[in-house]
C-alpha cells in the first residue's frame, strides 16, 4: 500500500493506494510531531486545536467521486454533429454522443479555434470556467485554462460576486475593502472574540455550512469553545440552519427581503435611546446626521420604528426592541455572512442596502472595538503571515501570470461577456452592465460601462466550457438551455471530470482527469489576492505537493495536458508550456516562495506537506483595532492601498471614514433611488408586496449547499445521495429536499415525502417535500448547487427538473438598477402535489 | 487489558455526517475479512445519525445522534447467532464473522438498536466494527472519530485511566442509549435530548416591551425549578422527565399569576404567554 498526499477544496488528503487503485482517502495523516497549536488564552481558560485537519463531508467522498459512473471516460462526438457538414444546433442536450479518439477530437477543436478566429477573429472564442472542480495552483481555472486562452486571444467571461453580491457592491462604498471585494480584514478575530464577545448575532450565516468556504470543518471547534464559554447566540435567518441547530439560541426569522428593515428598526431603537457610540460615530464616521433623518422618518415621513419593521418583517415588535437593547447592552459581535461578508439576505432585490446597514450597525456601536467586530467565525484563527506562499489569486499563483514563467501571454481581445448574462448576449445581442465583474481596484470601477458586442468586435461563435455547471447556481437558468440550442453558436466544447448539467450541450466532449491523477502544488484554505489570509479559517497552515495519486482513468487526461496538445496543433506548443510539465511548474512555485528557507524540495517531496506552525512570540492585530483606535494599519493586509502610506489609518473609502452618507455613491451616483447614497430600505421587486404575491404566494430562499461544494460532489458522489439533508431516496430516485412549514404543507395537502413541483413563470422544479419547522411560515427552503439537471423532457428548455436546480426558478433581473448582481433569493413561487404520470 | 469504549456528546455532535462518510470510504468495497466484509454502496448506515427535530416554529431545537452499533455486553445479537457466528473479542467488540454469519438473517432483527444491515448482494448480516481492523493494525480511534470536527465522538481504551472518556466529569453525566433495553453498550452518550419546556411571556397591558427578568417555577412534587426569562422574554426548561406532571407558575408584581398543570409528554411549546393586569 502506498500512501501519497493531495489537497482538494475544502481540506488536506491521504491517499492510499492498492495496485493502482485508490481504497482510502482519509484527512491528510501528518506526523504529530509537526503540529505546533497555538494558544489562546481568555478568561483564565486556553484555547487550542486538536492535531488534526477536518475536512468538509464531501470531501471523503473522493474515492467514490474518482471512480464514478459519472465520469467522462472517452472524447466524444455528438452523434448529429457533423464540422464538414451539417451542425444542427438545435439538437444539443438532445442528441447522444460517439466515441471518437482523442487524435480526431483534437483535431476538431483545434481546427476549429483556427477556423472561427481566422473568420471572425480572437474575440468570437469565448470560454467559461467555474469555481473550484479542482484545487491547485497548476490545475486551477486561472492557472492552466488562463494561460491557454490569454495566449490564443478570447472574450474572457467576468464573474459576478455572485456569493457576496450585496457586500461588493454596497458595502463597499460604506467601509471601502474593494481590494477584499467588499468583505473585511479577517486578522485574529477569533481571538478577540473568546477574549471579549458576549454576544454573536449570526445575520445570514450559516458557518456551520459554507465552512470559511474552503476551510473544512477546523473553525466548529472555536464555536464549540464560543459556545461553551457561554456567549449569547441570535441567529437571523428565514431558516433555522445548521449553525443554530448546533449551538442553540435564539431564533428570529424574517420574511426573505426584509432584513434591512429590521436593521433599520435596530438603528431607531438606539437613535431614541441614545444607545450607540457616540463618540466613535462622531470621530469614525460621516453623515450621520443624514441617515438619522431618513431612520426617524423626516426625510420621507416613515419614521422606521420597530411596529414599522415589524409589519414588514413578520417579527414581533418587543423582539426587535429586545434584541436592539441586548445588542446594544453587550460586547456583540456580528456574524454576517460567512467571511463576515456573504449571506443570502445580499442576494436579495436591493441586497446593497442589507450589506451596508450591517457596517453601519457595528459602526454605531463601535466596529473595531474589542469584542465588536463583524466576523463570521470561520476565518481569523492565528496565522503566521509572514510566511508566503503564493496562491490562486494572486498573480504569481497562475502558470498565466507568474513570474515562474519566462513569458506570461496578455489577452490581446478587450470584449468581456458578463457570467450571468452570457445566455442573454448570445440569444439577444446588444447588451450592457456596469462594472467588471470583480472590482478590486477602485469604488469607480464598479461604474465602468460594458457592452456586447463590443464595437468592432464579432459576436461569440465558439463557446469552451470547462468544468462544472450553471444549471443549479445562476439565475432562470433555463435560458442556457436555449442558448445552447442557438445556431448562433457554431461550435460547443466541454472539457470536464465529471458528466455535468451543461456537458450534454457540447459538440465534442474532452474528458479530464481528477486531481489525483495529476500532478500539483497548493495550500489549504488560501486564495489569496483579494482573500488574503483566508487560511486563518484552518487551525494549522499547510502547504501540499498535490501527488499523482494514480494514472489518469480511462482515456482522461490532465488539463494542462490537454490545452498542450491544442497548443500543439495550434503551433504555440512551446509558448504554452515553455518546456515544463505540470510538476516542473509545481517546483517552480515552490522555489518562488519562502518554503525553500524551511524545507529542502526533496525533503517537502519525500514529506507532501508542509505546515507552517504560527510562531510562540506571535501577536495578534485584531481586524480593524486600528481604526477604531485612530492608529495606522497594523494588520497584514497587504492590499490596503493606503496601509504603509501616510493615510495608513483610513480606511477605503471617499473620506476614509465609515460613510453613512456614501461620498463615492454620491459622486457617481447621486440620483440613484434604489441605491441611494443614504442606505434605505426598499421592498423587493419580487416579494411580498408585489403583484406576483397573489399568484405565488411562497417565498424561495436557495442558500449555499451543506453536502457539497457549489455543484461539486453533489451527483458525482452517490454516497451523499443517503444523506437525509442533502438528498432523499424515493421511488428508486435521489430527489432533492424543499423544505416548508406544516402549514404551508397542511395547506396544500402535502405530507413529508411527497414529490412536489415547485413552479413560477421561469419553471418547474421538482422536489421531495420536507415539511419542518425548521423554516418560517410563508416561506420554501431549497438549496442552490444541485448539480443534477434532469428536465422530464430533456433538452427541452422549461422541462420540468427532477435534479433539483431550484435556480431555473430565480430571477435574473439585476439586484438594482446599476447593480450587476443577482438576487436569487427575491423568488416567489408556489408549490403543490406531483402527481406521477399526470404531467404538470 | 484493553478496553474499548467510545462516548457520544449529542451536544456536540453538528450533524456535518463526517463519520458517516469516512464509515462508507473505509468499507464500501473494502473486504477486512475475518472482521467485516465490504458494505455496500449504498443504504447501510453503520454510523447512523438519528436526527431528532424538537419544538415548534420559532423556538426549535434540532439533535444529531449517532448511533453506532452499541457493543453490547449483553448483545442480543450473539443470543441469537447460531454456529458462534457473532462473538465478543476480550476488548469489548463485538464482531459478526461474514462467513459463519452467511444468510443468517435474522440478526438484522436481533438488534433493538437497528445497527445490523443485511446485505442483499453478499447474503450477510453486517454492522460497525469499531474499524477493528485498524486497531488490530495500529491505529488508536476508529475512523468515524478521527474525522469528527468537534470531539463529540471520544474512543479509548477504558483500561488506560489517562484516556478522554473516563475522565470524572465525563463519567458523572454518561448515559446509555435506550437503558430499558437492558443491553449494557459500550458505547455512552452524554447530552442526550431529554423533554424540553419553552415559552415567552409578554406583558397584555404593554405587548410592545419585552419581559425580561421574570421568574417562572416549575413544580413537580415537592422539587421546584426556577427559569429567568432572557430579554426577549423567554424561558426554558430542559431535562424533563418524560409522562411526569409539572405545574408552572409566574407570579408578576402588578400582574396576576398565571398557573398551569401539563403532563410532559413530548418538548413543549407553549407558546406566548400573557399576563394580565
Amino acid at each position: 500500500m502506498e500512501v501519497f498526499t493531495s489537497l482538494t477544496n475544502s481540506g488536506p488528503i491521504s491517499v492510499y493506494v492498492e495496485d493502482g487503485k485508490v481504497v482510502r482517502i482519509r484527512p491528510l495523516a501528518a506526523d504529530e510531531s509537526d503540529f505546533r497549536p497555538w494558544t489562546i488564552e481568555a478568561d483564565g481558560r486556553r484555547y487550542s486545536p486538536p492535531k488534526k485537519f477536518t475536512v468538509a463531508p464531501y470531501v471523503l467522498t473522493e474515492r467514490d467521486r474518482l471512480y464514478s459512473e459519472d465520469r467522462i471516460r472517452y472524447p466524444l462526438k455528438r452523434v448529429n454533429f457533423d464540422p464538414n457538414g451539417a451542425r444542427n444546433p438545435e439538437e444539443r442536450g438532445k442528441a447522444g454522443y460517439e466515441r471518437i479518439s482523442w487524435d480526431e477530437a483534437l483535431d476538431i477543436v483545434a481546427g476549429e479555434i483556427k477556423r472561427v478566429q481566422g473568420t471572425y477573429g480572437p474575440a468570437a472564442v469565448s470560454a467559461m470556467t467555474s469555481s473550484h472542480h479542482n484545487w491547485g495552483l497548476v490545475g486551477y481555472k486561472i492557472s492552466a485554462f488562463a494561460r491557454f486562452f490569454n495566449m490564443i486571444g478570447y472574450t474572457a467571461v467576468v464573474d459576478n460576486p455572485d456569493s457576496w453580491e450585496g457586500w461588493h457592491w454596497g458595502a463597499t462604498h460604506t467601509w471601502g475593502f474593494y481590494w477584499r471585494l467588499g468583505m473585511p480584514e479577517p486578522y485574529d478575530m477569533l481571538e478577540d472574540a473568546l477574549k471579549h464577545t458576549e454576544m454573536i448575532v449570526f445575520w445570514s450565516n450559516d458557518p456551520d455550512t459554507t465552512r470559511g468556504v474552503y476551510t473544512g470543518y477546523d473553525s466548529a471547534i472555536w464555536r464549540q469553545w464560543l459556545k461553551e464559554k457561554g456567549v449569547t447566540m441570535v441567529f437571523i435567518d428565514p431558516f433555522h440552519n445548521y449553525t443554530a441547530a448546533a449551538m442553540g439560541g435564539k431564533w428570529l426569522a424574517p420574511r426573505p427581503g426584509t432584513d434591512t428593515a429590521l436593521a433599520m428598526a435596530i438603528a431607531h431603537v438606539w437613535i431614541t435611546e441614545r444607545t450607540y457610540d457616540q463618540r466613535y460615530v462622531a470621530e469614525r464616521t460621516t453623515g450621520f446626521e443624514d441617515f438619522k433623518a431618513y431612520v426617524l422618518g423626516q426625510t420621507d415621513g416613515v419614521a422606521k420604528t420597530p411596529a414599522w419593521a415589524a409589519l414588514e418583517t413578520g417579527i414581533p415588535v418587543r423582539t426587535i426592541v429586545a434584541l436592539a437593547r441586548e445588542w446594544a447592552r453587550k460586547r456583540t459581535m456580528l456574524a454576517a455572512g460567512a467571511r463576515g461578508g456573504e449571506g443570502g439576505a445580499c442576494r436579495t432585490a436591493f441586497g446593497t442596502e442589507w450589506a451596508r446597514m450591517m457596517v453601519l450597525l457595528q459602526a454605531m456601536q463601535g466596529l473595531g472595538k474589542p469584542g465588536v467586530g463583524i466576523w463570521g467565525t470561520a476565518m481569523g484563527g492565528p496565522r503566521d503571515n509572514s510566511v508566503w506562499f503564493p496562491a490562486y489569486g494572486d498573480p504569481d499563483g497562475r502558470i498565466a501570470h507568474s513570474k515562474v514563467a519566462r513569458v506570461r501571454p496578455e489577452n490581446p481581445v478587450t470584449q468581456r461577456l458578463y457570467r450571468p448574462i452570457v445566455p442573454d448576449a448570445i440569444l439577444n445581442s446588444n447588451i450592457s452592465w456596469l462594472g467588471e465583474g470583480f472590482c478590486n481596484r477602485s469604488l469607480d470601477q464598479q461604474f465602468t460601462p460594458f457592452s456586447y458586442p463590443m464595437p468592432g468586435h464579432p459576436e461569440v461563435k465558439l463557446w469552451y466550457r470547462y468544468g462544472g455547471s450553471f444549471m443549479g447556481t445562476m439565475t432562470n437558468t433555463s435560458k442556457w438551455v436555449r442558448m445552447y440550442q442557438s445556431p448562433k453558436l457554431e461550435f460547443v466544447v466541454n472539457q470536464d471530470c465529471w458528466w455535468s448539467s451543461e456537458t450534454g450541450y457540447a459538440d465534442i466532449i474532452l474528458p479530464a482527469c481528477t486531481q489525483l491523477e495529476r500532478d500539483d502544488i497548493g495550500e489549504w484554505g488560501e486564495p489569496g489576492g483579494q482573500s488574503k489570509g483566508g487560511s486563518s479559517g484552518c487551525n494549522f497552515r499547510v502547504v501540499v505537493r498535490m501527488k499523482k495519486c494514480i494514472d489518469p482513468l480511462w482515456e482522461s487526461k490532465s488539463d494542462y495536458q490537454i490545452f498542450s496538445l491544442l497548443a500543439q496543433r495550434l503551433g504555440r506548443e512551446e509558448d504554452y508550456t515553455e518546456g515544463n510539465s505540470d510538476i516542473d511548474w509545481a517546483r517552480k512555485f515552490f522555489e518562488i516562495s519562502d518554503l525553500p528557507q524551511r524545507i529542502s524540495w526533496e525533503e517537502f517531496e519525500r514529506k507532501g506537506y508542509y505546515i507552517i506552525n504560527v510562531p510562540e512570540d506571535y501577536r495578534a492585530t485584531p481586524a480593524l483595532r486600528w481604526y477604531a483606535e485612530g492608529r495606522t494599519c497594523d494588520t497584514p493586509d497587504p492590499n490596503n492601498p493606503k496601509r504603509l502610506t501616510d493615510k495608513g489609518h483610513e480606511l477605503g473609502t471617499d473620506s476614509g471614514k465609515i460613510e453613512f452618507l456614501s461620498q463615492s455613491l454620491n459622486r457617481r451616483a447621486p440620483d440613484d433611488n434604489e441605491r441611494p447614497p443614504v442606505p434605505h430600505y426598499l421592498p423587493s421587486w419580487e416579494g411580498h408586496r408585489t403583484a406576483q404575491a397573489a399568484r405565488y404566494p411562497l417565498h424561495l430562499i436557495s442558500p449555499h449547499p451543506r453536502f457539497s461544494f457549489h455543484t461539486h460532489y453533489d451527483k458525482h458522489a452517490a454516497w451523499l445521495d443517503d444523506i437525509p439533508a442533502h438528498r432523499v431516496q424515493k421511488d428508486g430516485y435521489a430527489w432533492w429536499p424543499a423544505r416548508l412549514h406544516p402549514s404551508d404543507a397542511a395547506a396544500r395537502d402535502i405530507r413529508d415525502g411527497d414529490i412536489v413541483k415547485l413552479f413560477n413563470d421561469r419553471g418547474t422544479v421538482l422536489c421531495i417535500a420536507v415539511v419542518t419547522e425548521r423554516v418560517r411560515p410563508g416561506v420554501v427552503h431549497s438549496y442552490a448547487s444541485s448539480a443534477k439537471y434532469d428536465p422530464l423532457e430533456p433538452g427541452k428548455a422549461g422541462s420540468p427538473d427532477r435534479g433539483g436546480c431550484v435556480a431555473i426558478l430565480s430571477p435574473d433581473r439585476m439586484l438594482s438598477k446599476n447593480v450587476a448582481g443577482m438576487a436569487s433569493n427575491s423568488c416567489l413561487i408556489d408549490v403543490a402535489k406531483w402527481l406521477l404520470g399526470r404531467g404538470p | 487489558m484493553t478496553q474499548y469504549r467510545m462516548l457520544i456528546d449529542v451536544s456536540r455532535c453538528i450533524g456535518c455526517y463526517n463519520c458517516y462518510l469516512a464509515c462508507r470510504d473505509e468499507h464500501v468495497g473494502r473486504d477486512h475479512r475475518p472482521l467485516s466484509a465490504p458494505q455496500p454502496e449504498s443504504g447501510h448506515k453503520w454510523m447512523a445519525i438519528r436526527e431528532e427535530e424538537r419544538g415548534t416554529y420559532p423556538k426549535v431545537k434540532m439533535a444529531h445522534i449517532p448511533v453506532p452499533c452499541q457493543q453490547c455486553a449483553e448483545a442480543p445479537c450473539i443470543k441469537a447467532a447460531s454456529d458462534g457466528a457473532v462473538y465478543r473479542r476480550g476488548d469489548g467488540i463485538v464482531v459478526i464473522d461474514p462467513d459463519k454469519a452467511s444468510g443468517q438473517r435474522a440478526l438484522v432483527e436481533a438488534c433493538p438498536y437497528g445497527a445490523i444491515f443485511w446485505n442483499e448482494a453478499l447474503s450477510v448480516p453486517q454492522k460497525c466494527t469499531f474499524c477493528a481492523h485498524l486497531l488490530d493494525s495500529g491505529w488508536k480511534e476508529p475512523r468515524c472519530v478521527e474525522v469528527c470536527p468537534t470531539q463529540a465522538l471520544v474512543f479509548a481504551d477504558a483500561d488506560d485511566r489517562g484516556s478522554a472518556v473516563v475522565k470524572p466529569d465525563s463519567v458523572r453525566s454518561a448515559e446509555t442509549l435506550h437503558p430499558e433495553f437492558g443491553m449494557k453498550p459500550l458505547v455512552e452518550y452524554m447530552n442526550l435530548p431529554k423533554p424540553c419546556l419553552v415559552g415567552e411571556v409578554s406583558f397584555g397591558d404593554q405587548v410592545q416591551v419585552p419581559a425580561e427578568d421574570i421568574s417562572v417555577f416549575l413544580r413537580r412534587g415537592d422539587h421546584v425549578r426556577i427559569a429567568v426569562t432572557d430579554c426577549f422574554g423567554d424561558f426554558e426548561f430542559d431535562n424533563l422527565e418524560a409522562g411526569a406532571e409539572y405545574q408552572l407558575k409566574i407570579e408578576q408584581v402588578g400582574y396576576r399569576a398565571h398557573e398551569l398543570r401539563l403532563r410532559m409528554q413530548t418538548d413543549l411549546d407553549l407558546g406566548t404567554i400573557i399576563l394580565d393586569r
